[in-house]
């Protein structure tokens, strides 16, 4: 019934070609987090302005992002925009499906933030004489940050996952695409996707636990 | 001098001014009481351009605080205000909160925008505080703290939006101090106040706002006194005291 020997040891050596794409990994889901954080400020911000246009825009985006499998925007990235002569390279089209998503779902998350601040701060920092521009950025990001803090580690962790999905538009150098390399080559499944399961936890941890180092660490107040 | 002409504003269809007038003299200290939504608090942000107006204008130094041309940026920088609601930078230290506006809308070097805002904590009794946030002061240190940063900009004008009307009523009389040694110092003080003993016995003008309008203006003599023309005026501080 159960006719299936581990084989261990040729899963262990390949242990440094899998950290290799971890780091790749890492990459990222990094990347897309900045790219996609600078997006969603941008987005919520829009989806608050008084012009339909840009409340329009934003609200397309988010809508998409939040509402459609990644995969289909990892694919729509990579395959659609192909199909019209743009032509990603996989790690680019991995990058831009994932910074799109995370920059949904962190639109909406910034949107809820900054709800929470009251108005008072920015007429606070207008009366001072500081611009609309100065007082988001020294008064009202700094705020939204501590706020978003905890869903963003939440969205980079989603990230980190989701770079998974690079596999299905021929990435082969994260850790997701290394692994599946050394599986077709030896049919050892099991053992090798066990350790990638185990490295995705660790990075995962080793994410979560930083943010809390560095929340502790900013958050004074 | 700020002059305020026949100012007219509105939210939605509700009326809120209208058609205020009056002049603020330098180094003079009027206060503004009247009952809730008379439009006193209003009055003080349409002079700094925070909110807008549908008519009349206002004067600041000569400069149309309204006017498509005009820089608010820079015409805020003579005109300090002190709100009600808590409004300190909760992610800034006391100092932090008080030097950031000489650093950056002044562009004062980081030495002199700190000396400014010691100088000033100083001034408002919070120098023991510098590297505190806001969250560990009681509310009447967090209101002089946001005295001391309004007037860290040189403001030629404070204006006090009901700075107590959120305070226990023990930390109030700290903060009115702090008022009045403004006044005593010189500033032109324009005070939307509750506080009837602070507007009688500081002010050199009182002004009782009413339904949209100024009611009655006067030295505080004739506004608390007998000599008082308004009806509307003596119903509202006979029920007030």
């Amino acid at each position: 019934m159960f006719n299936y020997t581990f084989h261990w040891r040729p899963a262990f050596q390949a242990l440094p070609a899998m950290l290799e794409g971890a780091l790749i990994t890492i990459q990222i889901a990094v990347l897309s987090m900045l790219i996609g954080t600078v997006i969603a400020i941008a987005l919520a911000v829009a989806s608050g302005s008084q012009y339909r246009l840009a409340r329009f825009g934003a609200s397309v985006w988010v809508e998409t992002a939040r509402n459609t499998p990644a995969l289909f925007q990892i694919y729509m990235a990579y395959f659609g925009l192909g199909s019209i002569g743009i032509f990603l390279d996989s790690y680019i089209a991995l990058l831009a499906g994932i910074t799109f998503n995370n920059a949904g779902y962190l639109a909406e998350t910034f949107r809820g933030g900054l709800r929470a601040i009251p108005p008072i701060q920015t007429r606070a920092g207008r009366s001072l004489g500081l611009g609309a521009f100065s007082t988001f950025r020294l008064i009202v990001l700094p705020q939204l940050f501590r706020i978003v803090f905890y869903p963003m580690t939440n969205q980079i962790v989603w990230a980190i996952l989701m770079t998974s999905l690079g596999v299905i538009v021929g990435l082969n150098i994260d850790l997701t695409g290394v692994t599946q390399e050394l599986n077709v080559r030896t049919f050892r499944t099991f053992e090798y996707f066990a350790i990638a399961a185990v490295i995705y936890y660790l990075i995962t941890k080793l994410v979560t636990g930083s943010a809390r180092l560095a929340a502790w660490k900013l958050f004074k107040y | 001098m700020i002059e305020v002409e026949n100012v007219q504003k509105k939210f939605g269809l509700l009326e809120v001014l209208k058609g205020v007038s009056l002049t603020v003299e330098k180094g003079e200290v009027v206060s503004i009481i009247g009952g809730s939504g008379s439009g006193k608090s209003t009055l003080l942000m349409c002079i700094n351009g925070l909110e807008s107006i549908q008519g009349g204008r206002v004067l600041v130094d000569g400069i149309d605080v309204h006017a498509k041309d005009t820089n608010l940026n820079k015409l805020r920088q003579r005109i300090g205000i002190v709100f009600q609601q808590w409004n300190a930078f909760p992610h800034l230290t006391v100092l932090e909160n008080t030097m950031l506006a000489p650093r950056k809308v002044l562009g004062k070097p980081k030495e002199e925008a700190k000396a400014v805002a010691i100088a000033q904590l100083e001034h408002v009794g919070l120098v023991d505080k510098l590297d505190v946030y806001p969250s560990k002061l009681s509310g009447g240190q967090q209101q002089r703290m946001a005295i001391a940063r309004a007037l860290a900009m040189s403001p030629k004008y404070m204006l006090f939006d009901e700075v107590t009307s959120a305070l226990d009523p023990q930390l109030v009389s700290e903060v009115l101090d702090t008022m009045r040694l403004l006044a005593d110092e010189g500033m032109t003080m324009i005070c939307v106040t509750h506080e009837m003993g602070f507007a009688r016995d500081v002010s050199d003008r009182v002004a009782f706002f009413h339904e949209g309008v100024v009611e009655e203006i006067g030295p505080p003599s004739q506004i608390f006194g007998k000599r008082s023309k308004s009806p509307e005026t003596k119903k509202f501080l006979a029920n007030v005291r």
